[in-house]
Order: C-alpha cells, then sequence, then structure tokens
C-alpha cells in the first residue's frame, strides 16, 4: 500500500460548460435577488421617512429638537467632550491590561493543584465572590473617597487612577471567570494526551491547555471589554474630566441635554465597532467547534 | 523466555461499584506485540489506561522493567516517559502543526534541541507518509494521517513500550489499512506493542498473542492462531462468531 498518496480534491476539469438548464436557472436567481434589494430598500426608506414625519409632526417635537438636539449647543460642547473622551479611552487601555494580567493569574491559581498554593487558591476564591457581587459603582466611590480618606504613603491622588484601581478589582473578578471558564473548556483528553507524552502539570497547562484556552475566550474577553469601555464613565462621579463629567458641566450651565447625547455618541462610535468586531470573531470560533465535532 | 518488559499481576479497577477489571494478570515481552480483543465494555481500553496512569488501579501492580508504575511513590511523569499511547481519536493539539505536535515532548520532556527535535520528527513523518503534512494543523488532515501524526507523535520519545487503544475505530473502512500498515512496520522494528483492537484479520497477521477478555476477565490467551481459529473457551467462538460475521 502506498502511504505517500493523500486524499486531494480532484482536478478541475477545463472542458466543462454549464448547460443551459444551468444557465436559466442562474439568470433566474439573479432577477430574484435585484427584485429582492428593491423591495427592501424602498421599504426601509417608506418606514424612515414615515417615522421621522410623525416624530416631528408630535406635539412635544419642538422641546425635544430644543432640548435634546441642539446643533449649536453640540459643535460648542464638542471639543470639551472629546478632550474628556480621550481621558475615557485612556482609562480604558491602562485598565484593560491590568485586567487581563491579574485575571490570568486569578484564573491559573485557582485550577493548579499544588498543595502550596492553598492559601492563594483561597484568597483567589474569596476575592471572585466578593468583587463580582459588589455593584461597580459602588466600588468607584469606595476606592475613590475611602482610599485617600486613609491618608497612608503612596496612594494616588489623581481622581482617575483611583478611578482605574475600582473598575480593575470589578472587572478583574469578571475575567478571571471567563478565563477559568476557557482553561475548563479544554476537553480532558488533550490534557491526558500531554500526560501521556510526559508532560508534567506545568507544562501542560503552558503548552497545551492555555493556549487552547486563550482561543477559545477571545469572544467572551471583547464583551467584557465592550462593558469596561461604557463603565468608564463610572469614574465620572469622582470629578477627573471625562466625557460624561464634561456634558454634565456644560449641560447645567446652559440647561440644555444636547451635550449628553453629544457623549453619547462618543461612546457608540467605539462601541459599535467593537461589538461587530467581537461577532465576527465569536462566528469563526462556531464554526471552527463545529468543524471539529465535525469529524 | 526472557523477563518480560511489561508485567501485569492481580490488576482491579472499579468505578464506583462497577468493577471493570478483575485480577487481570498479563505479561508483554520485549519485542512482543499483544492484541487485546473482545465486545466494547470489556475493559480492553480501561487496562491500556491503568498501564499508561491515567486511570489509578484500585488493586494489583503493573511492573514496567524493574520499576513498579503503580508504586504511589513514584513520579507518574517519568514513568509515562517510557510509555507511548495513542488513542482511538487521534487528540492532537489542533493549536499546534503536525511538526509541532510531534516535537513537542521531546523538547519540553526530553530537553532535545529543537533543531534535532525537528529534523528527526521529519524523518519520522516520511517513514509514515506524511512528509508533506509537516507544517500543516491537524484539522486539515484526513482521520487516517491524524492517527499516522498521532503514531509519530507516540514514536518521537522513543519509548520502551507502545500502546495503542482501538486506533483504527474511530476511521472510515478506507482508511483502515494505511493506519494498520504503520502498525506491521512497527513491529518488523521490533518494538513492542499492547494492542485494544477490533480488527480480527489484523491481529491474526501481526500478534504474536492474542488476550480474548470479556466483562474485565482475561478469558482466553494464545498464540493468534490458537484463540483466533481453535478457540478452546466458549465465549472467545461466541464472540469471534459475532465479530467474524459483522466483517
Amino acid at each position: 500500500m502506498d502511504l505517500t498518496k493523500t486524499a486531494e480534491s480532484p482536478a478541475p476539469d477545463d472542458t466543462y460548460r454549464p448547460s443551459e438548464h444551468e444557465l436559466e436557472r442562474q439568470r433566474f436567481r439573479r432577477s430574484r435577488r435585484r427584485r429582492h434589494t428593491w423591495i427592501s430598500a424602498l421599504c426601509t426608506v417608506v418606514a424612515l421617512v414615515a417615522l421621522g414625519a410623525a416624530a416631528v409632526a408630535s406635539p412635544g417635537w419642538e422641546r425635544v429638537d430644543s432640548l435634546f438636539l441642539d446643533g449649536a449647543e453640540l459643535r460648542a460642547a464638542f471639543p470639551e467632550l472629546l478632550r474628556g473622551f480621550w481621558l475615557n479611552i485612556q482609562m480604558f487601555l491602562v485598565a484593560e491590561v491590568l485586567i487581563l494580567v491579574l485575571g490570568l493569574l486569578i484564573a491559573l491559581v485557582r485550577v493548579t493543584r499544588a498543595p502550596g498554593l492553598q492559601p492563594l487558591r483561597l484568597a483567589a476564591t474569596v476575592y471572585v465572590d466578593v468583587f463580582r457581587g459588589v455593584p461597580t459603582l459602588l466600588l468607584v466611590f469606595l476606592v475613590g473617597f475611602g482610599l485617600p480618606a486613609l491618608q497612608l504613603q503612596g496612594t494616588p491622588s489623581e481622581p482617575w487612577v483611583l478611578g482605574v484601581i475600582a473598575l480593575v478589582l470589578s472587572y478583574a473578578a469578571y475575567v478571571a471567570e471567563v478565563f477559568r471558564a476557557g482553561l475548563n473548556s479544554v476537553h480532558p483528553a488533550q490534557r491526558n494526551a500531554a500526560r501521556a507524552l510526559g508532560l508534567n502539570e506545568r507544562q501542560t497547562l503552558r503548552h497545551v491547555v492555555l493556549p487552547q484556552a486563550v482561543r477559545n475566550v477571545v469572544p467572551p474577553l471583547l464583551n467584557d471589554f465592550i462593558a469596561l469601555q461604557k463603565d468608564t464613565a463610572l469614574v465620572a462621579v469622582l470629578g477627573p474630566l471625562e466625557a460624561l463629567r464634561a456634558a454634565q458641566i456644560k449641560a447645567d450651565y446652559d440647561f440644555n441635554y444636547t451635550p449628553y447625547l453629544g457623549a453619547a455618541l462618543l461612546f457608540i462610535a467605539v462601541t459599535i465597532p467593537l461589538t461587530r468586531f467581537a461577532d465576527r470573531l465569536q462566528r469563526r470560533a462556531a464554526r471552527r467547534t463545529w468543524a471539529e465535532t465535525g469529524r | 523466555m526472557s523477563r518480560p518488559l511489561l508485567r501485569i499481576r492481580g490488576l482491579r479497577k472499579q468505578y464506583g461499584s462497577r468493577l471493570v477489571l478483575t485480577s487481570i494478570d498479563l505479561d508483554v515481552a520485549e519485542h512482543e506485540v499483544v492484541c487485546l480483543i473482545g465486545g466494547s465494555g470489556s475493559g480492553k481500553s480501561t487496562l491500556l489506561r491503568c498501564v499508561d496512569l491515567l486511570e489509578v488501579v484500585d488493586d494489583g501492580t503493573v511492573h514496567l522493567g524493574e520499576s513498579e508504575l503503580t508504586d504511589p511513590r513514584l513520579d507518574p511523569d517519568v514513568a509515562r516517559r517510557r510509555i507511548g499511547i495513542v488513542f482511538q481519536s487521534y487528540n492532537l493539539f489542533p493549536h499546534l502543526s503536525v511538526l509541532d505536535n510531534i516535537t513537542l515532548a521531546p523538547r519540553q520532556v526530553h530537553g532535545v534541541p529543537r533543531r534535532r527535535a525537528e529534523a528527526s520528527a521529519r524523518e519520522l513523518l516520511a517513514r509514515l507518509g506524511l512528509a508533506d503534512k509537516a507544517d500543516e494543523h491537524p484539522d486539515r488532515l484526513s482521520g487516517g494521517q491524524q492517527q499516522r501524526a498521532a503514531i509519530a507523535r507516540a514514536l518521537a520519545t522513543e519509548p520502551e513500550l507502545l500502546l495503542f487503544d482501538e486506533i483504527t475505530s474511530a476511521l472510515d473502512p478506507e482508511l483502515v489499512g494505511e493506519v494498520l500498515e504503520v502498525v506491521a512496520d512497527l513491529k518488523q522494528r521490533g518494538l513492542t506493542i499492547l494492542m485494544a483492537t477490533h480488527e480480527m484479520d489484523f491481529a491474526r497477521r501481526v500478534a504474536d498473542r492474542v488476550c480474548f477478555l470479556e466483562d474485565g476477565v482475561i478469558v482466553e490467551q494464545g498464540t493468534a492462531e490458537q484463540v483466533l481459529t481453535a478457540p478452546r473457551e466458549r465465549a472467545t467462538r461466541r464472540f469471534l462468531a459475532r465479530a467474524l460475521d459483522r466483517s
């Protein structure tokens, strides 16, 4: 038996020409597709126009227009909002890195079985239970106002730094659980195969389990980071001039809510692409899982 | 006959109250190929997993050469380095290329430098007809190719004993042959193999000895010719009649 022979797909035959019947079928499908595109475009335009007309014609429209959709107000507030939003982005980036590191460490501590690590394991379990149970806003208050009140040496005084600490404490607990679920999602047969080759527990974790776990948790991690990006606005209560705080100041000053809408648009501008990206990764992961179990 | 390489005495394994193996005695000499046959649930796979310490035995001993594998004071990682196992479901690492699958243990466990590990891995792959698949990921390979890659992975650490756990059961019929050819080749090279199999013709061709298991007991063992052609026990005859009926 020839072992070098491999199962390749047959070479395309150059002489093939589609039959008249097939060409007819393709023409019909094309024209049906064109018709459907027209119908859906037309219906969408009609619905939008109807909705817009109904909104403008409704009795309260003028108040809505002047309080929420004031173009001049938005233009005046926008530079402040953008400057504030840049702080949101910075807080997000710093927090994200710290959360990934801390979350992974906690998850690893929780899944190892070395007897010497028992106290650490216990601490990690308590940490996750406590910080997942406390509202993030409460943590922001607790760290932001409570920590400086202790007057310990070396405590950061910058409100945005305190806010980031609170966000990290809260989100690391969630992310640790995501990582742990990922570690447990790797099939036990993979662990067995690695151990059977003589790899010890640490080598098995590092070379076989962890790479597959990380691959599995990228989509859920992205979802957590979209939530984190929005939650940077919670730090507003501590006073740093991030987007929400900037909007609040401007809105209070002018008795107009358009700046809030402007801040909301900035958040959406970041979260929508992120969500689409997460969705795409999730679909790809799902396809891969089907391909693997399909055998 | 010299002292057996693998010596199993009084091996017992139970899952909860279900007894899977009852007092198994089995020897495998160096360069010998021993086939375990029997219906599903007869304990073939569990026996192999006990030898590779993937299961904790409930009584009895397993010796490999001079050392007792079932001694809890023995580092199981050290023991497993001397044994290679291939599973029914291949269990290749999906995130690594075929080459990296094979070199992982030599490099990480045995400290072989990358260049040398890769050179011998490519040699091994060429021997198993997979020279052009070294840099592919496992999901690009057919079942038979994946299983041959898994055999290469088990061979890469030059184990003293090879365990094959129904390695052709998950394969399409037309792919079974290419994997069994590899096993026959390994026998030619003098490796020691203990394998669970459903392929009676193959067992007849390559096995030095055949053991028939039923309900966790070795009912009959002997040369392939004797067990498969002229079985002494009624249970063996009944099993063989059914097995031949299927094929």
